[in-house]
């Protein structure tokens, strides 16, 4: 019963991986049939190449900072949304549904809204009285619009698990602590937020995974650019061998990236983990 | 004071938050009806359906097939998942032995393995088996990719289900394959709800691999053909944005009707 799964992760998974490190340690250009070993020349020019410290910067820009985000605005909905007042359902829905679209559509559609000519925000900003703005040619605007553009997107499916976290807690306690004319923020602090950690530890995990990983949205919307400054390292991958033709270069970065993400999930997870309340 | 705000400041919240994730889906339908000859704001939405756009979309059929081939290509890979995904789960879930414990790490680090991290030597992988712009390569790579998540959901949902059954068709003397297709896996419907949504979705909404795997024109899914409206040099932004619409509907349409199951699907296993 292990086989098919095995025979799958063995060929398209460990296989690749361990042809990844061997293709690290060459020069080979993607395509042709020579190429030789250069031993860890690639790894340090990795370290050295400003243009990889900046996608990695971005990276954790994406990564880290949408997953704060994410995670703080999507308890807020729940928390909001857990409450009954009439249109609840439909904004639930209308939270969640962008997370159903590919988010390399949601990136051309979000070109339509920031273009400088016929831009939907920059109509807003004349209505204002404000003067149009090239959103996507400054690169610390541009990150900052493909970090709120993914959280936007996304923060639907923090929310969803955190009212179903919000849901599982039982009832009595709160009851409990009204007896005990416990104050709201209290509520929160000692009841809400120590039971809903199983919530949390999903929420983290997968918005960091997701977030280290930003790859379409990115391609959509900027292509990297300006010049190299909005990549991602999955989007930088692409480009070095695409459109540098540097497949031995790519491949050490896609196993820097692969360390990087193993080791800091794992990281996360046995903090998170420590803290963990049963009940 | 209290209550009014119950009364009127919650919807009126709610209905804010709801317009802002629904901006640029309006915003979009906006652009596709409205006429590239009509340069009124977007905001503003056309009091015409104009078609020509969708029509333009279309016309040359290539995104017929691509609708096409990424349905023949989710069919595929759902069924491969829910198929091996609930087989691989089942000793998971049934048996306590190191080795399990160890497989079941497997697949967790599996699950971690960034896409764009192993797609050049996977490229090579795949040139080697002849797989390169072929609907199996892709649907194996898939298959292979979402399949520790499935696992995972899988073998959550049969530690849930009482072992007696099993043990009763055991002693009746039933094989193991025999005992987990017949007795095992019609009790699985709900969670194989959830993973033929997610999973479906996913691949519907998967742009690395075709990217990658399926450069004909005549293999391309949707993300990929919906990247080509938008990046050729004679970009027909109207036609584009159809074309989006249009991939768009379908994903929309299934999530209205399968409301209960998305969220379900969503949430099970994450919170427990």
């Amino acid at each position: 019963m292990y086989v098919p799964a095995a025979v799958l992760f063995g060929i398209f998974v460990f296989y690749p991986l361990l042809s990844g490190v061997r293709i690290s340690f060459t020069d080979w250009n993607g395509y042709s049939q020579h190429f030789s070993y250069v031993g860890f020349d690639n790894y340090r020019r990795l370290f050295a190449d400003a243009n990889i410290r900046t996608a990695f910067i971005n990276t954790l820009i994406y990564g880290i900072g949408s997953t704060i985000i994410q995670n703080v605005w999507g308890l807020l909905y729940a928390l909001l949304l857990n409450r009954k007042f009439a249109g609840r359902t439909f904004t639930r829905a209308a939270v969640y549904l962008p997370v159903m679209i590919s988010g390399l559509i949601m990136g051309y559609i979000w070109y339509f809204m920031l273009q400088y000519s016929a831009g939907a925000i920059n109509d807003v900003m004349t209505l204002l009285g404000l003067p149009r703005v090239d959103w996507l040619a400054d690169n610390h605007r541009a990150v900052g619009f493909i970090l709120f553009i993914t959280s936007l997107q996304y923060v639907g499916q923090a929310m969803i698990i955190y009212l179903a976290g919000l849901q599982s807690i039982p009832q009595a306690y709160y009851e409990a602590a009204q007896i005990d004319g416990v104050r709201v923020w209290s509520k929160f602090r000692h009841i809400t937020l120590p039971l809903l950690s199983p919530a949390i530890i999903t929420n983290v995990t997968l918005k960091l995974i997701g977030g280290l990983q930003l790859f379409d949205l990115v391609m959509a919307l900027t292509a990297g650019g300006p010049g190299l400054s909005t990549h991602s390292l999955s989007t930088m991958i692409n480009y070095l061998y695409f459109v540098s033709q540097n497949a031995g270069y790519s491949a050490t970065l896609g196993i820097a990236l692969f360390v990087f993400i193993m080791a800091l999930t794992i990281m996360v997870n046995r903090v998170l983990y420590r803290k963990e309340v049963e009940h | 004071m209290r209550r009014r705000m119950r009364q009127f400041g919650l919807p009126v919240l709610g209905l804010a938050i709801a317009c802002l994730h629904l901006i640029p889906l309006y915003i979009v339908v906006s652009v596709s009806f409205k006429r590239m000859t009509d340069l009124s704001s977007r905001w503003h939405f056309p009091n015409y359906f104009y078609f020509g756009q969708f029509h333009d979309a279309l016309a040359d059929g290539r995104l017929f097939k691509a609708f096409g081939n990424t349905l023949t290509i989710m069919a595929v890979t759902a069924v491969l998942l829910v198929l091996i995904g609930s087989l691989s789960a089942y000793p998971l879930a049934r048996i306590r032995s190191r080795f399990n414990r160890i497989w079941m790490s497997v697949v967790l680090g599996v699950m971690m393995v960034p896409t764009l991290s192993v797609i050049v030597p996977l490229y090579g992988t795949l040139q080697q088996f002849g797989a390169i712009n072929t609907f199996w390569g892709i649907i194996a790579v898939l298959t292979a990719f979402n399949l520790p998540l499935c696992i995972f959901l899988y073998a959550n949902f049969i530690r849930s289900i009482p072992r007696e059954l099993d043990e009763a068709a055991k002693v009746d003397g039933c094989g193991h394959y025999r005992l987990f297709y017949t007795i095992v896996l019609p009790q699985l419907k709900p969670v194989t709800a959830a993973v033929l949504i997610l999973k479906g979705l996913k691949v519907w909404n998967d742009y690395e691999f075709p990217l990658y795997f399926l450069q004909k024109p005549d293999n391309m899914t949707i993300t990929l053909a919906i990247s080509r409206f938008f990046s050729d040099t004679s970009s027909n932004f109207g036609a584009a944005s159809a074309a989006a619409v249009l991939a768009v509907v379908p994903v929309i349409a299934a999530f209205l009707a399968l409301q209960k199951y998305f969220v379900a699907g969503l949430t099970d296993g994450a919170v427990k």
